[in-house]
Parts: structure tokens; C-alpha cells; sequence
């Protein structure tokens, strides 16, 4: 990973020249009916020629509205209304539409976050990337194909000649997002703008395009300005960096010395919250001085945490609650015409898991973690093999059964904007688990939904709200609160915390583990991001292409990984090299 | 690809039959064929009425499954589609008009929908502007407008021209001037401008449609993340929509223009009444008022086999249009 970090010789070189880029006070507003909302408030920044600087910030803190400004491409009513960009000296702000077209991917260029909706599906790979190198004048006719070619597979997709005819569908996450890295480096950009590039990424897929990217730059010479939400990140890809709060710079400078040394509390609360660091600390805290928790327990759940998860050690040997044997599903998929082929999305897996623990299921999209989830869940059958519910088989259950056995086992879905109904008020949503299985009085719902709403930290005003009224954080407390409804054995969090800034997601996961002591809850916890296992899980199953190719004990799989896909896994967690916090 | 289209053709060929069968038990439910023959002075004999309904296949007596099955068998057997009340055969007078509104059906319904997506596009561009608002209120005028009030609106419009100019600028009664000789050529001009009016009809009816669903699709996409990304690579705005978001915007409106040239079906025949067009509309609206069953079976499998074109038409679009339904 070091070979990603610039070294120190090239910008020290640089840095007696005229910045590359050098915002100052920079002012981005909305115009909404009320008025102008201010979306960036005086932020500057200033990039050196050869230099990586990051911007970090949750959603909303105005990063993406930044770098979108610079370009001057902002989303619907945006526009500047105040401060200079300047760019060898020009001053973007005042450019003309006309003038700004020919800095755009000749002169900038711009790789943006989700690589499923930035590739226009009904164009092949060749047209898009190609439309880049014309527009830029960088070459035409014939010569634009060969050098489309050229820029695929410097990209890294070395059989890019036989691919050009394909169409974004035709192409893995990660392959989409190494064309849209080719297409914003095909005219040799002096900077290059990448808006959260891996995101939407596996963290094995996100680490091998950040190296690729990483060496690309360094030898064009391409300044880059990285935006992300990830601090580890951030702190690996960057020399210098740039934290943005409710669109404010509220810190800024080089990345190892903020986060050794971070001094404005929100950057100090992000350090802490921050899974993939905090997933170190939690092993410190244990063995090291105490003086560690005190720092850091004004945002962070490591004290609980750690006592919760010694509390649990000592647990009882109790039975299995569910018991997962030989699972298999198979999927047919059509393919030409009426033929059909097989695919095994989940492959002879066996897992069980003990009254009040958690269970982390782990694996990269498509390694069939979600599948396993419908099939507990009983939204899907299984092909194969034995599910045990408290020494039930659920399997194929039907009518009144099934519904006894849903009332057991409640889900808790990724994405709390699309899992809530934008029509139903918090307070109906809550309470339609229960209206569902026709449990109590109208009253009696009240009082639960107004105990549940307590449970999850909500004023019982809250009720009255609609999903679109509230945050992420909110929405996803929402969600807990409704599969708590039904009084469940087991909750299910499929993603449960993957779609939430890391902040968010220290509260909901402190929220998990305090309910889980007070209700007796067991989870499973479906995840890709192993930082956050180690926070939550007692147990760790491993899923690779279908196969649970490693179960341990959190510990072990974390200090010792016994397979060399969990090694890969682990390795590529972003911010794990560095040492933070001292 | 091939494939696919032929799915979907087998698939509306069957939604056709379905479509025709159902067509002939209601008309045959409906419509009284004997009616006309009781007003009749003199009136004639019972069994001279059984023979000519017999001969017909229209006799209310047998059971209308079994006339169905008659007719289905009559079309397949011998290519026939009976005979109609005047006593000539329904395949024959069919393909005499069929010509007359084809040509009308097709010039506007293809003008109808070019006009209509281009207005729909440049309204969206264009979004809340002037030329955005006249697009706008004008299409919902027509959509508020009964078609044979447009027609007739038309040739208002059209006689005050003529008047204006002094000398018979658009004529627009019937397809063609009646006795007119002369070259192909003129005889060409004439009809094309007979057909003037109409078309320019049945061109508002379905560029008002078009418009207003190009233009919401085309708002969707103007918001999507790969027209921003088309402009970062360097594109100007207006090449960035037309390449990137015309196409995408175009391909729920193949599926709609599928449903809509049903709709234009319609539209057309009461055009051809009020331009007195000697067309399918015309044959059908006969057909009814004179109970002719077998007629009003054939149109309907007339309009249903146009409908069954367009259908694979669109789907053939789509494919073309959106590669992801190809294979």
C-alpha cells in the first residue's frame, strides 16, 4: 500500500510554483422556494501541481458540491455565488459556458462516485470512452480507436479491443469504474476529480482501482482531489487533507499529522467513529493503558463495547437457536432463447448460531450473504438442506406457522429510504408488524409504538413524521423499531449500516448492542465492511462465491485469518497500516 | 434478438386472435341482421330471411360459437372473410378501402410521432421557458378538442384560405377531384393534396400525445448521473442531451406508440367521415348501421392485425434502442 503514497520529494519540488488550483471562499447555494440554501460557505483550498488532497465529510458537508463547482457542473437550481476558482491562475468562477467545455476533460478531468449510472447503458464501452478523446480534440477518426483502446487498458482491462462492442451491463462494478477512470484520464487531464470512486465497491476490488489509479496519476503527473466520506481512506490515498463540516473547512492539512494530531472536534469525533480505525483500538483498549477509552468516549462506543463483548465471553453455554445445515439455492437464469443455465448462489453452507450472540455473515457482493438472509428469513426457499429455528425445521413452512415464525425473526434491511414507505407516518409504519399479526387493542399499539420509539432514542413526536422528514440515522432507527415490534428472538440486519456515514453508523451499531443486552437479542449481521464486524460480532462466518470458506471466533479471525481470502479481506480495509489516536 | 422479436410476436399474434374472436361474439350478440329486412316493404317471406342469414352465417339461430368457429374455419379453409350485406365479399371491399386509410394511418402517425418527440425534447430542454408553456397549453387544447371539431376547425380555416387567395388552394373533399385525367404526376398532386388536411388532423392528435410523455421521459434523463458525466468528458451541453439523452428517453415512448396507434385508429375514422374519405373508417361506422356482422368482424381483424404490426414494430424499437433486452 505504501506505493501509493506520493513521495514527499515530488511536491516538496513543487511547492516553490503557482498552485494548480486555489480556491478561495468559495460560496455554492440552492435556490429552493425559500430562498437561497447555502450548500458550500467560504471554503479554500489550495492543490499543488503533482499533489493528492482529499476532501472528507459526511453527506451533506458540501465535498461533492465542491468539486462539482469547480467543473461547474452543479446539480439542478446550484450556482456560485461567491469566492474565486482558480486554476493556473484563471479564475473558473467567471468562465463563459463555451470556455469551460474546453477545460472540462482536457484540462480536468472527472471520475464520478456510482459506476452503475455514469455509463449511459444503451451506448457500447468504445462510443463513451471514445466521445472523451474527440471531444478533447485529442485525436480523431482511426486514430481516436486506437487511442480508446490505449486508454481501456491502461485503465486495466487488457482485453479492451474485444470489448469495446459490449455495453455497461456487460460489465462487473468494478470493471465500469476502471472505464470511467480511463474516460476521466483519456485527454491527460492536469487534475483529476474523483468524487467517491470506490463507494459502490467491494473494499478487495476498491484497493486494487486506488493502487491502479494511485500509479497512473504518479506517472502522468496528475494532480488529483480525492473525495470521500472514508477518513482511512482519505489518510492513505492523500498527502493532504481537507475535512469539510455542514459546508465549512473546518480542518485542513497534511493527512498523518490531523490524524495523529486532530484538532477541531468534529474531525476529532470522525477519528473516533471511524470502524476501520476504531477496529484497532478496540484490541488496545483491551491490553493497553485505560487513558485510550477516556480519550475517545465522548462519540465512541469502544468502553460498552469491549465490557458488552467480555459480559458475552462469559455467557452461557446455551443451545443452538438456529442451526443452518447443508444449505443450498440454486437460481436458473435464462439465457438465449429457452435455455436456461444453473447457478448455485448459495453452496452446501452450515452455520449456527447461539441464543444472544451475533453472528457476522462477510463476503464481497455476490458471494451470496443476501441469499442466505432470505433463506432464514423464509422469503425464499431453499433447494437444499435443513434450516433449525429453535429446534424447529422451518423449511417450507406455510399459513399460520410460517407467520408464527416470522413473528420470531424480523429483518432489518440496507437501504432505510427504500425500505420505509414514503406514505406511511412513522407511527404507522411501527405499527404495522403488529396490526399485521392482529395483536392488541388500537391503544395497546399506541403504548408499543411509544415504548419502541424510547427504545430507539426517538421523541414520541416523531410520529406524526413521514420518512422523506427524517435522516438516514433516523430512518434506520425507524426500521430497528418496527422489526422490534412483534417482541422478535432474532433480528436479521442485512446491511444494516453499510448505507450510514460512519457517525450515523456508530450510533446505530451502540444502539444494536445496547438492545441486544437488554432484549436478549440474537443477529445476524450481513455485512461486507469487517471493521464493523469486529465492533458488533461474536462469531464470523466468511462467504466466498456461495461456500462459507472460514467460521471462527471474531478474535480468531481478526488476529489469526486462516485463509487467505479473509487475509485479502482484512488487508484491504482502508487506514488499517496507519496508527491513529497518538 | 431475432428471437426475442418473435416471442413477441407469436405473443401479440395471440393477443390479435383473441382480440378478432371476442370482436365477433359481441357484434354477433349486438347486431340484428335480419332488422333491415322486417322494415321492408314488402316484406319478405320468413324463409327468404332464414335463407339469407343461413347464407350469410349469420343466423342468430345457431349457436354463436358455432358461427365463430364457421368463420375462423371460412378464413383458413378458404382465405374467405364472407360476404357482407350487399352481397359482395368482405375480403374484397376491405382491400379496396384498406388503401385509402393506410396511407392516411401511416403518413400522420409517423409525422405525428416525429413532430411529437421533437416537441417533447424541446420542451424539456427548454423546461418552463416561453416556447416550453405555448408546446405545453397547445397540446392540452387538442387533447381537449373532439377530432371531427379539429377536422371541421380545418377546412374552416381551409375555405377562408382559398377565399383569401382567389382561387382553390387546398381542396379537401374526398381523396381525389372526381373526373380529374391527367399524368400520373398530377393525378399524384391531387390526392397528396386532398390528403392535406387530414394528415395535419391526425398529426396534432398524435404529436399533442407524444409530446407530453416525450417531455416527462426527457426530464428523467436530463437529471441523470451519465449526462453530467458526458459533460465532464468535454461535451457541450446540447451534443450531450441529443446523444445521451434522446436515445434513453425514446425507449419507454416505443412502447407507447404501440398503444397509441390504437388510439389514432380511432381518431382516423372519424376523419374520414368528415372528409369524406371512402376508408375503413367509413366501411366500419356502415357496417354497424346496417348490422352487417361479417364486416364489423373484418374490420376488426383488420384494425387488430395493424395493431399487431405496430406492437412488434415497437418491440422491434426497443431491441434496437435499448441493448439491455437483447439477448
Amino acid at each position: 500500500m505504501s506505493q501509493t503514497i506520493i513521495e514527499p520529494v515530488n511536491d516538496s519540488a513543487d511547492l516553490s510554483k503557482e498552485p494548480l488550483l486555489q480556491i478561495r471562499d468559495l460560496e455554492v447555494g440552492f435556490q429552493t422556494q425559500h430562498g437561497l440554501v447555502p450548500a458550500v460557505r467560504g471554503v479554500s483550498l489550495t492543490l499543488y501541481a503533482g499533489q493528492t488532497l482529499a476532501i472528507v465529510g459526511e453527506s451533506g458537508s458540501g465535498k461533492t458540491t465542491t468539486a462539482q463547482a469547480i467543473i461547474k457542473l452543479l446539480a439542478g437550481t446550484g450556482k456560485i455565488t461567491g469566492g474565486q476558482i482558480l486554476f493556473e491562475g484563471r479564475d473558473l468562477a467567471g468562465l463563459s459556458d463555451k470556455q469551460m467545455q474546453d477545460v472540462r476533460g482536457r484540462l480536468i478531468g472527472y471520475v464520478p462516485q456510482d459506476p452503475m449510472s455514469n455509463l449511459n447503458p444503451v451506448w457500447n464501452i468504445g462510443f463513451q470512452v471514445e466521445e472523451a478523446i474527440k471531444a478533447n480534440n485529442v485525436a480523431q477518426g482511426k486514430a481516436a480507436h486506437q487511442r480508446t483502446i490505449q486508454v481501456l487498458q491502461e485503465a486495466g482491462l487488457s482485453d479492451a479491443e474485444d470489448r469495446l462492442k459490449q455495453f455497461p451491463h456487460q460489465f462487473s462494478g468494478g470493471m465500469r469504474q476502471r472505464v470511467l477512470i480511463g474516460i476521466g484520464l483519456s485527454a491527460r487531464p492536469k487534475l483529476l476529480i474523483a468524487d467517491e470512486p470506490t463507494s459502490a465497491l467491494d473494499v478487495t476490488v476498491q484497493r486494487q482501482i486506488l493502487d491502479h489509479l494511485g500509479t497512473l496519476t504518479r506517472d502522468y503527473g496528475t494532480s488529483v482531489l480525492f473525495i470521500t466520506h472514508d477518513l482511512g481512506l482519505a489518510a492513505e490515498r492523500a498527502e493532504q487533507l481537507v475535512v469539510m463540516y455542514k459546508g465549512k473547512v473546518v480542518e485542513s492539512g497534511p493527512s498523518l499529522e490531523i490524524l495523529a494530531n486532530p484538532q477541531h472536534p468534529y474531525t476529532q469525533r470522525l477519528v473516533a467513529a471511524a470502524p476501520s480505525l476504531a477496529s484497532r483500538r478496540i484490541q488496545s483498549a483491551k491490553s493497553d493503558a485505560a487513558d485510550d477509552v477516556e480519550i475517545f468516549s465522548g462519540g465512541s462506543l469502544d468502553t460498552t463495547l469491549v465490557a458488552r463483548a467480555a459480559e458475552r465471553e462469559q455467557a452461557a453455554e446455551t443451545a443452538d437457536l438456529i442451526k443452518v445445515q447443508n444449505i443450498s439455492k440454486m437460481y436458473r437464469i435464462r439465457t438465449k432463447g429457452l435455455k436456461y443455465t444453473e447457478l448455485l448462489a448459495v453452496n452446501d453452507v452450515s452455520f449456527a448460531i447461539k441464543k444472544g450472540t451475533t453472528t457476522a455473515l462477510v463476503g464481497e457482493s455476490g458471494s451470496g450473504k443476501s441469499t442466505v438472509a432470505k433463506l432464514l428469513l423464509q422469503l425464499e426457499s431453499i433447494t437444499s438442506g435443513q434450516i433449525e429455528f429453535d429446534g424447529q425445521d422451518v423449511a417450507g413452512l406455510k399459513g399460520a406457522a410460517l407467520l408464527k415464525f416470522r413473528r420470531r425473526v424480523q429483518p432489518v434491511f440496507q437501504d432505510p429510504y427504500g425500505s420505509l414507505d414514503p406514505q406511511y407516518n412513522v407511527g404507522n409504519t411501527i405499527a404495522e408488524p403488529l396490526l399485521a399479526h392482529k395483536i392488541g387493542t388500537s391503544a395497546e399499539r399506541q403504548a408499543r409504538v411509544r415504548e419502541l420509539l424510547d427504545q430507539v432514542s426517538l421523541p414520541w413526536a416523531t410520529r406524526y413524521r413521514y420518512p422523506s422528514e427524517l435522516s438516514g440515522g433516523q430512518r434506520q432507527r425507524i426500521a430497528v423499531a418496527r422489526a422490534l415490534a412483534l417482541k422478535p428472538d432474532v433480528l436479521v440486519l442485512d446491511e444494516a449500516v453499510s448505507a450510514l456515514d460512519v457517525l450515523v453508523q456508530g450510533q446505530i451499531l451502540n444502539l444494536l448492542t445496547e438492545l441486544q443486552t437488554e432484549l436478549g437479542l440474537t443477529y445476524l449481521f450481513i455485512t461486507h465492511d469487517l471493521a464493523v464486524v469486529r465492533l458488533v460480532a461474536d462469531n464470523v462466518c466468511v462467504m466466498q462465491k456461495g461456500r462459507i470458506v472460514e467460521t471462527a471466533s471474531t478474535d480468531e479471525v481478526f488476529d489469526s485469518p486462516r485463509e487467505s481470502y479473509t487475509q485479502e479481506l482484512l488487508a484491504a480495509i482502508p487506514g488499517g497500516n496507519f496508527q491513529f489516536g497518538r | 434478438m431475432v428471437f426475442y422479436i418473435f416471442r413477441r410476436f407469436v405473443n401479440y399474434f395471440f393477443l390479435s386472435m383473441i382480440a378478432t374472436c371476442l370482436a365477433y361474439i359481441v357484434s354477433s350478440l349486438a347486431l340484428d341482421p335480419a332488422a333491415k329486412y322486417y322494415g321492408r316493404n314488402p316484406q319478405p317471406s320468413q324463409q327468404t330471411i332464414e335463407n339469407i342469414l343461413n347464407g350469410l352465417g349469420v343466423n342468430p339461430d345457431v349457436p354463436v360459437l358455432q358461427r365463430l368457429w364457421d368463420w375462423l374455419v371460412n378464413i383458413v379453409v378458404h382465405g374467405s372473410l364472407g360476404t357482407g350485406v350487399n352481397g359482395v365479399s368482405i375480403g374484397d371491399q376491405i382491400i379496396s378501402r384498406a388503401g385509402v386509410s393506410l396511407r392516411l394511418l401511416l403518413i400522420g402517425s409517423l409525422i405525428g410521432a416525429i413532430v411529437g418527440v421533437t416537441l417533447g425534447v424541446w420542451g424539456a430542454v427548454r423546461q418552463y421557458k416561453l416556447s416550453d408553456q405555448v408546446v405545453t397549453y397547445g397540446s392540452y387544447l387538442i387533447f381537449a378538442t373532439p377530432t371531427f371539431v379539429i377536422g371541421v376547425l380545418l377546412m374552416i380555416g381551409a375555405t377562408a384560405l382559398n377565399g383569401a387567395a382567389g382561387m382553390q388552394l387546398i381542396t379537401f373533399t374526398g381523396e381525389y377531384s372526381a373526373g380529374l385525367t391527367g399524368s400520373w404526376g398530377e393525378l399524384a398532386l391531387d390526392r397528396g393534396i386532398h390528403l392535406l388536411l387530414p394528415t395535419i388532423a391526425l398529426v396534432l392528435i398524435g404529436a399533442a400525445g407524444y409530446s407530453r410523455y416525450q417531455r416527462s421521459v426527457m426530464l428523467d434523463v436530463l437529471s441523470a448521473d451519465f449526462i453530467r458525466t458526458a459533460r465532464a468528458k468535454g461535451r457541450s451541453r446540447n451534443s450531450a442531451l441529443v446523444r445521451h439523452g434522446v436515445r434513453v428517453a425514446l425507449i419507454p415512448m416505443s412502447t407507447f406508440f404501440a398503444y397509441s396507434f390504437g388510439t389514432l385508429v380511432s381518431g382516423s375514422i372519424m376523419l374520414e367521415i368528415v372528409f369524406s374519405f371512402h376508408g375503413m373508417g367509413e366501411f366500419a361506422l356502415n357496417a354497424i348501421s346496417q348490422n352487417d356482422i361479417n364486416a364489423v368482424a373484418g374490420t376488426t381483424l383488420f384494425v387488430a392485425i395493424l395493431i399487431l404490426f405496430s406492437s412488434t414494430l415497437s418491440e422491434v424499437l426497443y431491441a434496437a434502442l435499448d441493448p439491455r433486452v437483447r439477448n
